[in-house]
């Protein structure tokens, strides 16, 4: 089954509850009427906090930069006497 | 470690001149004990990778280092499939030549393959012990940005699905880049959705990714554009 079609079955159960309970009047049809726009709303939000926690959570490695120019020095050190060219310095 | 196993480790390269030369000496500084071949895939680099790649050939041994050249820039997407055709492994490694991979890692990829049997093991950033160096505020939020929508949208399974460092069963890797058509920064994406729905065992192992310390990114407003299409593209077809 194609994702986008599992996702539409998503979307369209999810409507359907929210026909039933349109139905069935449990809440005041007025707040029920309002319910789609909560979950776009809740969408967007649980979007936007996962972009914000990532971001703040985004691991960094500055001791990888380090080590890499150590490596870089030490390749240079090998393969400049075995006659590749590695540039000056 | 097994001794049956061997592990081609495909570089495409482009103006890698340098990093080439890095990248080799730190792939056989770190894989002792492993039967490997490294396959360079040049699209005719007007720097002369080539010529380092041949000066590299005469230190580690031209059947240790492969280099498989195209004559013009072709594009990454088909560099793999080129890499892959005179694999004589029976893994496939791939990775960047501009040491945002760290040869390092090598060690724990296969390690992670031998115990799981995994047919893909795939480096992630967004983890315990992963991270990126050298990239700033706006790189960061469109990268978490770009991982959210495509969590969200299309299910994939696994953490980091931008990441091209990646170890292949060479069987696995040669049915998805049959199957997969993107180019560019999009084919690492298909590839890897394509794989977790044809249901390939897929690990990951922690990587740390240092941006390249030549030149900027070159993740514009294009290529955001492309990524969107790609992620649409994906959910309709996968
Ligand atoms: N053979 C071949 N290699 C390529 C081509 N384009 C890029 N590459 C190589 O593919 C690897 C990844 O390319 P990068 O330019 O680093 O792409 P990136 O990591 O998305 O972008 P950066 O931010 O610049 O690092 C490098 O090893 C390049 O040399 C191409 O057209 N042909
Ligand atoms: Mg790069």
């Amino acid at each position: 089954m194609k994702h986008i079609v599992k996702i539409m079955t998503l979307l369209v159960a999810i409507s359907a509850l929210w026909g039933g309970l349109l139905q069935i009047s449990m809440v005041p049809r007025s707040h029920a009427l309002l319910l789609p726009i909560y979950f776009v709303v809740c969408l967007g939000c649980y979007g936007l906090l996962m972009v914000g926690v990532g971001l703040m959570q985004f691991p960094t490695c500055p001791q990888e930069a380090v080590l890499l120019q150590q490596d870089i020095i030490e390749a240079k050190k090998y393969l400049k006497p075995r006659g590749v060219d590695v540039g000056s310095d | 470690m097994e001794d049956k196993n061997k592990y081609s480790i495909i570089i495409p390269t482009y103006n890698e001149r340098l990093n080439i030369a890095l990248i080799v000496y730190l792939v056989f500084k770190h894989l002792r004990d492993v039967d490997f071949e490294i396959i360079v895939v040049d699209d005719g680099s007007p720097d002369g990778t080539q010529e380092i790649v041949k000066q590299l050939q005469q230190v580690y041994g031209e059947d240790r280092i492969l280099l498989r050249a195209r004559p013009k820039k072709l594009g990454l997407g088909t560099a793999y499939s080129h890499g892959v055709k005179h694999a004589s492994g029976n893994f496939v490694v791939i990775m960047d030549a501009d040491l945002s991979h760290h040869p390092k890692y090598l060690p724990s990829f296969i390690k992670k393959q031998l115990e799981t049997g995994a047919s893909i093991v795939t480096g992630t950033r967004y983890v315990k012990d992963g991270g990126v160096h050298g990239w700033n505020l706006m790189r960061k939020l469109t990268s978490r940005g770009a991982n959210v929508l495509a969590q969200t949208l299309l299910w994939p399974g696994v953490s980091d699905l931008t990441g091209s460092f990646r170890l292949y069963r060479k069987s696995v890797l040669e049915d998805l880049i049959s199957s997969c058509v993107s180019k560019g920064y999009v084919f690492q994406m298909e590839m890897i959705v394509r794989a977790s729905r044809k249901g390939y065992h897929i690990e990951e192992v922690p990587i740390t990714f240092v941006d390249r310390v030549y030149g900027s990114s070159k993740l514009g407003g294009s290529e955001i554009v492309e990524y969107l299409k790609g992620l649409v593209y994906l959910l309709v077809t996968t």
